[in-house]
């Protein structure tokens, strides 16, 4: 079947750089002497940890449970003892710490007992349970976590799989397509089990011929093991960046255009990256958790190449292996486009870290002096959302950010840098953006804390008048009290009070004391 | 016959009755002049009677429960509760700048910024008071190990963030602190101390991209 495809408005089309670490097979990287887990490793919310310093655990052993149904299970990527629970500096712009697990490797790699659970004896619940208990968020970047996700109670019409990987100097996926098509077209089948799609789309650049072929093949080789199966497709896309984000993938391959602030799944489609349906694979029919991911590391290197990392294993380590050429200035995580500087080189790698960047001037040239907006509306052509950037601009320089939110959609922006790479004046627009991002997030959370505060404060006074009130009705009906069984000719009282009064000063009760 | 040539069609004057300029003795008297000031009466009463009744139901059916102007200032007050203003409360405060009591520059947390927005909003005259608000949010915290159990802080606490009873520790619940620093007086034993909150990867936030200087030589 020829399937028809769409565009996406904007984009633009960068030098692809793949080349560079694709050739090479996926090698694992050897163990490091320390492993850093951190605890926050989904999206919507952290894990709590179940072990102690000291512990021994196996490999692929659950350290940390979810804290809530949005969590998602952390492992030992390795087994070993666990040396310390502390704060360690993140793969995080801002290079801050937060809480981490962190593991001596004993060397031995002894894996905990695997219990596989056959997708065709297991139950939807049971199925979803061991997604969240191995620990599976998405792994294209924005680790959201995928029992949530394909849980959803929504008619899916079309499960997408996304290996566009569009973003310029990126492998990992297209070389995971390559050597392990098998896993993620069998992973595909699991989720298409949950959601119940009709057929199963997988895109892929055109520019990953041996990947589309690869995935071609275990496809047709899955339609020839199951008759009644569902029709799993591989349709090559155009090669145009942003192909990879979630809404412009749909677009192309099923022409819906998911409007601002609705989600895919109202539409009839669940998009999952290749990584995801591989770890769904391996955690369900092998009983692996999610320990390791394909990383790929290019840029100023001498070795560049793809690497399956274990999660925890820091990226100066990571970085050595592949040797770092002199000259280097900067590491990114993530892609040129998407990605950020790591502050520091002993972030962990983490579910989410696709690729890492030896950066050098000479690969990365530093951007021209920035110029003055003239509105020229280039990057409004290039904005795949159809935002208007140079507003954005204006309203986040200003720091007019209920313009940026309100009038001009900032939150609908996903980053993805189109506008700053058109840009002929060289503005990085995608900074004032995140700038003005956080700055919003952070100015709710504090009306909310404002609210908070406001709703406690008036509680309290309304209790303390209440309490007021109360004692006086209280004191109130006492004294009623008293007075009434005085007139009704209760003299006892009398004669307690006198008595106590004579008992605390038997010297002077019946005698007035000397005024001199 | 109306023609251009003739000036005839244009009304003649000759027995029209002559216009009168400012004000003189009417020419109506009589009845004949009532009867259009009576009517001119009813209407005006009418119109004024009706306005009034639409008034007074609007009065008494859409009637606003406290005071609006007081409750816009107090969404602007950062709800720190400190009584730095001298007012018990951010409420209070909004009820007294409300009534014109108050000045609107009395918010220590609020600092210039709050007070710029207040005379924003109640169009008074924004007076500087010299303090800026880039200052980190702190909270309280309780050196458990000196404290002796007075309940004196739970007392003075505007938003019941501390939790303890007669000698028993007591604690803050950071998240509800508003940092007033109104437990710091009554503690005996000087164990409550403000602290910064730890900047975590999910209150960081992005810094104001530096824009070039502009080389003029």
């Amino acid at each position: 079947m020829i399937q028809r495809l769409f565009r996406f408005r904007g984009g633009i089309e960068p030098p692809p750089h793949k080349q560079e670490s694709s050739a090479a097979p996926i090698r694992p990287a050897p163990l490091p002497p320390k492993l850093v887990v951190p605890l926050i490793q989904s999206s919507r919310g952290s894990a709590r940890t179940i072990v102690t310093v000291g512990d021994k655990v196996l490999k692929g052993q659950c350290i940390g449970e979810p804290e809530d149904a949005g969590g998602t299970a952390i492992h030992a990527p390795t087994s070993g003892t666990v040396t310390e629970i502390g704060r360690y500096p993140m793969a995080h712009p801002s290079g801050l710490a937060s809480l981490a697990i962190v593991l001596e490797p004993d060397g031995e790699e002894r894996w905990i007992t695997p219990e596989p659970l056959d997708p065709a004896h297991a139950s939807r619940e049971e199925l979803l349970l061991r997604i969240q208990a191995s620990g599976i968020v998405g792994m294209g970047g924005a680790v959201f976590p995928s029992h949530i996700k394909i849980g959803k109670d929504a008619a899916v019409e079309t499960l997408l799989i996304n290996g566009a990987e569009c973003e310029p100097w990126i492998t990992c996926d297209d070389r995971l397509m390559r050597e392990r098509a098998a896993d993620i077209v069998a992973g595909a089948k699991i989720l298409h089990q949950l959601n119940g799609a009709r057929r199963i789309l997988i895109g892929i650049e055109d520019n990953k011929p041996e990947a589309i072929a690869a995935m071609a093949a275990a496809a047709q080789e899955s339609r020839s093991g199951d008759k009644a199966g569902v029709n799993v497709e591989v349709v090559p896309i155009p090669t145009r960046y942003p192909a990879g984000g979630e809404k412009q993938l749909i677009r192309v391959l099923t022409g819906i255009e998911v409007p601002a602030g609705k989600i895919a799944s109202d539409f009839g489609v669940q998009c999952f990256n290749v990584g995801t349906a591989h770890a769904v694979c391996r955690a369900l029919a092998h009983g692996e958790a999610m320990i390791s991911r394909i990383v790929t590391v290019t840029g100023n290197v001498e070795r560049p190449g793809n690497y399956e990392v274990l999660l925890g294993t820091p990226v100066s380590s990571l970085l050595a292996l592949c040797g770092v050429r002199p000259g280097t200035n900067r590491t990114l995580m993530g892609g040129p486009m998407m990605g950020f500087a790591l502050p520091s080189l002993d972030a962990p790698i983490t579910k989410g870290s696709n690729c890492i960047i030896a950066a050098s001037p000479a690969l990365f040239p530093p951007p021209p002096p920035e110029q003055a907006c003239i509105r020229c509306g280039t990057c409004a052509r290039a904005c795949p959302i159809g935002l208007q950037p140079f507003e954005l601009y204006w309203a986040s320089r200003a720091k007019r950010f209920d313009d940026a939110a309100g009038r001009y959609h900032i939150f609908d922006c996903i980053e993805c840098g189109c506008c700053a790479y058109v840009c002929p004046a060289h503005i990085p627009l995608i900074d004032y953006f995140r700038f003005a991002k956080s700055e919003i997030r952070a100015r709710d959370e504090e009306h909310k804390a404002a609210d908070q505060a406001r709703a406690r404060f008036e509680s309290r006074a309304a209790r303390l008048e209440r309490e007021k009130a109360e004692k006086a009705a209280r004191l109130a009906a006492k004294a009623a009290e008293t007075r009434a069984s005085l007139a009704a000719g209760d003299t006892a009282l009398i004669a307690a009070a006198a008595q106590r009064t004579q008992a605390q000063a038997p010297d002077n009760a019946t005698t007035t004391p000397d005024p001199t | 016959m109306l023609s251009w040539a003739s000036p005839d069609w244009i009304v003649s004057t000759k027995h029209a009755p002559p216009i009168r300029y400012g004000s003189g003795p009417a020419r109506l008297t009589g009845p004949d002049f009532l009867q259009p000031m009576l009517a001119a009466l009813i209407v005006m009463t009418g119109i004024a009677l009706a306005l009034g009744a639409a008034l007074g139901y609007a009065a008494f059916h859409f009637k606003v429960e406290g005071n609006p102007i007081a409750e816009q200032i107090d969404a602007l007050l950062p709800q720190t509760q400190c009584a730095q203003c001298g007012y018990p409360g951010c409420k209070p405060y909004a009820e007294a700048v409300a009534s014109g009591e108050a000045e609107i520059n009395l918010c220590t947390p609020g600092g210039d910024d709050g007070a710029r927005k207040l005379s924003e909003l109640l169009g008074r005259e924004f007076k500087p008071r010299g303090v800026t608000v880039e200052k980190l949010k702190t909270v309280a915290l309780i050196d458990e190990q000196t404290c002796i159990g007075c309940t004196l802080c739970i007392q003075a606490c505007p938003v019941d963030a501390i939790v303890g009873s007669a000698k028993q520790m007591h604690t803050v619940v950071s998240r509800i602190c508003t940092g007033c620093e109104l437990c710091l007086p009554p503690c005996p034993v000087d164990c409550i101390a403000l602290v910064e909150e730890p900047r975590t990867p999910q209150n960081w936030r992005w810094k104001y991209p530096a824009t070039g200087l502009k080389v003029v030589a």
